[in-house]
């Protein structure tokens, strides 16, 4: 399987090598679905012109990614191409280790519950094989790495590739088991992009999962394996702010980063809901709306959690997925991010799939085609392009819930058996309402 | 939500679209021509009025007198043209500094890729003239154009003449809050190409021009006169630019509320408008309009000196006297008039024209459609191609049961490869349509008995051809295709040409939907298993040159001038020499459009109909 997955490897970095050389790159890092204010690479390059001449980076309102990412960039300049290139490498290759060993314990559950007779006769047809499962993990590494979204993200040098990396790493070290290492990469997801904060309630009921301790509120081993997460993540993003405020001797970077993502000051188009609303909206509107929007993104998490409470690691896609289309500045290489579960949930009607694919392709060819024709011909306003990123969201939304629902579907048959009677005995079918 | 995942009554709507598929493509094919022929009927149309407010309510008053003079100086102008054999460069500047003006000159220099035997000129070298009236009321942050191209022979020394006339007169008023740009070009489009490359910095098609020395404010709107006569029977007013884009409608609404004011015959696509809506000929004038218009626009090109403007959102039309047997008759002050009344109409303007729609057809002045009641008519002939998608997968696919397999896994390493295969050698056929024309010009001119522009098209109609009898044998050889392989590749191609149609739509419609025209009924009829000879000829038809052959033909007759087939023919080979300059002069997108993307695309639907 090593094979494969290095000649996989060895494409993605061939392309991506080949775009950063072609004049594509500069027509790329300019396009708005790519690059958003928070991670254009020509902000990086300004903040990193600031800091060289001792200014603090976040003067000027230019520069809003974290003190860590211009750091790192400080010694990386020179080499920013491969750092992003290593960057998708990373993310691919921890999805690729962690959906391994994710399929190894769906397995052994899968076994213990045969074993047990707990799943009714007639759905062994549902039951996962080896031999399908196999090359489940390549897909995922394979889907993430030449993702049209991914590649383009990558070669406008998005720092949104950095992001995905790390919570990648997170996704690793949750799914091995690793609490520590998890915990120091939740916090180093969040001081990224707050967002990742959601992600919190999943890793906890998947570790708690995975060290057999009932999620039972009168318990006390639960409040204590609770309390010992909150202390390394608290602890660990306490230790990350600390270290940038030494780093850069100010606090300036908390309102310029934090207060830049919550209270979307730049209303820059993007394929997100908020700019038009914003632009359009009366100021003494604004607060309650801002909250009302960016409510979107945590909300979901308590009923997502008790549902999904089951299935931890479904639930950390479906957060994903829930960021990437209510951040607030949202770009295709957040979407690629959350795509990747896609492959392996058990797939929903393949009509469904086509319409929302076909839509998610149409708004990516009409996206610079409607930008040319508001900004560049004058004869398309703002509607028309927003229009496109509304139909764009509601195609991903329905792609979420048609997993959702097709993940639950296949949940109910694996308790209920898979042929089901109605109390007539007239064959029955599941609706979702 | 409800619809879509019901599973019964999902099943319910598959089975319908599944059994009524070709009934309901029919249905909408002839639903989406009604629907585009009845854009012309008049009742079914939108009738033209004033959005901007600032030019609407507020009454000017127009007093030009001095249109002999004007054409007195038309005829000086022209003896010293005939004199200098070309643009009478001193004489303009002398005769526009006593007029008041700053005068500059601009030189520009360009040689074409290949000769056009149309303007007969390759290596082309000229000078702009323009004098800046600065406007006496406001910071000169804004301007306007009027601009009158100086062309070889007799053709429109009135345009200049009344060019003078007015900046004369525009000099003596004390309201102008705009600078006025008094602009006279020379070899047409790349004298006007020059000049606004030069005026906005910009330099996209590498053309050779020196750096003007005078600036007025940015430009809000531009006219361009074209006159070739002492008096003319009517104006006709030409709004379609580069690239299909038009001004805004406002510009248009102005033109045609100074001719009713001041009582001029207007026309559009050299069609007076009819009141008899509800006759026959009516109506059939009324859509010979249009589809002049549609034909126009398609085609992509700037039909008048206004057209590269555009590019700079700047609102630009071109106002040509026509001279035809008629009596009635107007003469040169009234010209001056109405051109003064529109002047002082946009000198007016508080900010940009933006009030009124950019994307409209007109079967008449008087009247428009808008985007939202032309757009079904494409609507309905993309929703064939959908319909036909959504016909494929689902035979693709497992039909949905309730067993929850995932279908078979379409795209099985095989068919990636008998997919990829046909799309990236038919995309490589398009890109030699693209480059070899031009590039293989002088290889073609030292074998062939042929001029260069004859090499140029004729390498493109080769190419063309060749195309054809090449990719149909491509994906036997290296492996078995898997059965249904061709299925797999309709389904690609025509969700492929519905994004593309889509994106075209948009951008300019008149070009989406006549390539859609064509184009629909083969993705949706063809497959290996037709008649193959019967097939071949009916694509053969609807493939995009013979779409563009049929296009010239009735563009001739809807002109009312009929060709004959050879000189028919001849026009064609002319027009696909001139689509390919337009490309390299002015950036014109048609040509690289059929090229690269439309034309690679009907090959994958010529490579399904041969599939073994």
């Amino acid at each position: 399987m090593a094979a494969p997955l290095t000649l996989l490897l060895l494409v993605a970095v061939t392309v991506r090598a080949a775009l950063y050389r072609s004049s594509l790159a500069d027509l790329i890092s300019e396009r708005v679905e790519v690059v958003s204010p928070l991670t254009a690479w020509k902000r990086v390059v300004e903040g990193l012109a600031l800091l060289d001449l001792g200014v603090s980076p976040y003067s000027g309102d230019v520069f809003h990614e974290t003190p860590l990412i211009i750091y790192l960039f400080h010694f990386l300049v020179d080499y920013a191409e491969i750092t992003f290139m290593l960057a998708d490498v990373i993310t691919a290759v921890a999805l690729y280790l962690s959906v391994k060993d994710y399929n190894k314990q769906v397995f052994r559950k899968q076994k213990y519950a045969l074993e047990a007779d707990r799943y009714p006769l007639d759905c062994l047809e549902l039951i996962r094989s080896p031999k399908e499962m196999q090359y489940i993990p390549l897909k995922v590494a394979m889907f993430y790495l030449l993702n049209p979204f991914t590649i383009l993200s990558c070669v406008a040098k998005s720092t949104c590739g950095l992001n995905n990396a790390v919570i990648a790493l997170f996704v690793l070290s949750t799914i091995k088991g690793n609490v520590l290492l998890s915990a120091i990469f939740l916090s180093l997801a969040t001081y990224q992009s707050i967002y990742p904060l959601t992600l919190c309630a999943a890793a906890l009921l998947y570790l708690l999962q995975r060290q057999y301790i009932p999620v039972n509120l009168r318990r006390f081993s639960f409040w204590w394996f609770v309390a010992q997460y909150a202390f390394m993540y608290l602890g660990s993003l306490f230790v990350i702010v600390g270290l940038s405020f030494f780093l850069l001797g100010s606090w300036d970077f908390l309102p310029s980063v934090y207060g830049f993502i919550l209270s979307v000051p730049d209303l820059t188009p993007n394929i997100g809901l908020f700019w038009y609303f914003f632009a359009e909206m009366f100021e003494h509107f604004r607060l309650f709306f801002l909250c009302v929007f960016q409510i979107n993104v945590f909300f979901y998490t308590v009923p997502l959690s008790i549902k999904l409470k089951e299935h931890p690691v479904f639930l950390i896609f479906m957060q994903l997925a829930v960021i990437s289309i209510f951040k607030s500045y949202p770009t295709v290489g957040d979407i690629a991010a959350s795509f990747i579960k896609h492959h392996k949930a058990s797939s929903a009607s393949s009509l469904n799939i086509f319409l929302v694919s076909c839509v998610l392709l149409a708004c990516s060819a009409l996206f610079p085609v409607l930008w040319h024709l508001w900004i560049y011909a004058g004869s398309a306003n703002s509607n028309f392009y927003y229009a496109i990123t509304l139909l764009f969201n509601v195609a991903q939304i329905l792609l979420v819930s048609d997993y959702f629902y097709a993940f639950l579907r296949r949940e109910h048959h694996l308790s209920h058996g898979l042929y089901l009677k109605r109390k007539d005995g007239s064959e029955a079918t599941l609706v979702l309402k | 939500m409800g619809l879509l995942s019901d599973p019964n009554r999902r099943r319910a709507l598959i089975s319908l679209l599944t059994r009524l598929n070709a009934p309901i493509c029919v249905v909408c094919y002839m639903a989406g021509v009604a629907w585009f022929m009845g854009l012309a009927f008049e009742p079914f149309t939108l009738r033209t009025y004033m959005s901007e407010n600032a030019m609407g309510s507020t009454m000017v008053e127009e007093r030009f007198p001095a249109g002999e003079r004007a054409l007195g100086t038309g005829r000086e102008f022209s003896a010293h043209k005939k004199k200098a054999g070309g643009m009478p460069v001193d004489w303009l500047v002398k005769t526009m500094q006593s007029r008041g003006l700053e005068v500059f000159t601009q030189r520009f220099s360009r040689r074409l890729p290949f000769p056009d035997e149309d303007k007969e000129r390759y290596m082309v070298k000229g000078t702009n003239v323009y004098g800046i009236l600065r406007a006496p009321r406001a910071p000169r942050t804004e301007a306007l154009v009027l601009s009158a191209p100086c062309s070889p022979g007799d053709d429109n020394n009135q345009a200049v003449g009344v060019l003078l006339g007015l900046a004369q007169y525009f000099r003596n008023q004390v309201f102008w809050a705009k600078d006025i740009i008094f602009l006279v070009n020379e070899h047409d489009l790349i004298g006007m190409q020059a000049w606004l490359e030069g005026y906005h910095h910009t330099n996209t098609t590498g053309m050779d021009w020196s750096p003007l020395q005078g600036r007025g404010g940015s430009i809000q709107a531009a006219l361009s006169l074209e006159l070739s006569s002492d008096v003319v029977t009517s104006l006709d007013l030409v709004l379609e630019g580069l690239n299909g884009q038009l001004p805004n409608l406002d510009l248009a609404n102005l033109f045609y509320a100074f001719c009713q004011k001041i009582g001029v015959l207007c026309t559009t696509q050299g069609k007076l408008q009819r009141n008899d809506w509800d006759s026959v000929s009516g109506y059939s004038h009324a859509v010979q309009t249009m589809m002049l218009m549609v034909m126009k626009q398609a085609s992509g090109r700037p039909w008048g000196d206004h057209g590269l403007f555009l590019r700079y959102h700047i609102e630009a039309a071109t106002i040509k006297g026509i001279n035809s047997f008629r009596q009635y008759k107007t003469d040169a002050t009234t010209i001056g008039r109405l051109l003064e009344g529109m002047y002082r109409k946009l000198n007016n303007l508080l900010e940009r024209l933006h009030q009124s729609y950019f994307f409209y057809l007109m079967p008449s002045l008087s009247h428009f459609v808008s985007i939202g009641y032309y757009m079904p008519a494409f609507g309905l002939l993309a929703l064939i191609l959908l319909l036909r998608a959504l016909d494929l997968w689902i035979q693709l696919a497992t039909p949905p049961t309730f067993n929850l397999n995932p279908p078979p896994s379409q795209m099985s390493s095989p068919g990636v490869l008998s997919v990829l295969t046909p799309l990236v050698i038919s995309h490589l056929t398009g890109v030699a349509l693209y480059t070899l024309p031009i590039h293989f010009q002088e290889i073609a001119v030292e074998h062939f008995p042929v001029s260069e522009t004859e090499a140029v098209v004729l390498t493109a109609i080769a190419v063309y051809t060749a195309g054809l009898a090449l990719p149909h044998n491509t994906h036997r050889g290296l492996f078995v295709p898997p059965f249904n392989g061709w299925k797999v590749l309709k389904l690609v191609a025509v969700l492929y040409l519905a994004v593309l149609l889509g994106c075209t739509a948009l951008i300019n419609f008149s070009l989406g939907f006549i390539l859609a025209l064509t184009l629909v009924p083969v993705a949706a009829f063809v497959t290996p298993d037709v008649p193959k000879a019967l097939s071949a000829f009916i694509m053969v038809i609807l493939s995009p040159a013979c779409t563009l052959l049929f296009s010239v033909f009735l563009f001739q007759e809807l002109q009312e001038m009929p060709v004959s087939f050879l000189d028919g023919w001849m026009l064609y080979l002319s027009v696909i020499s001139q689509g390919i300059l337009d490309h390299a002069l002015y950036g014109s997108l048609v040509y690289p459009l059929v090229a690269l993307l439309v034309y690679p695309c009907w090959l994958l639907f010529w490579n399904i109909l041969f599939w073994k």
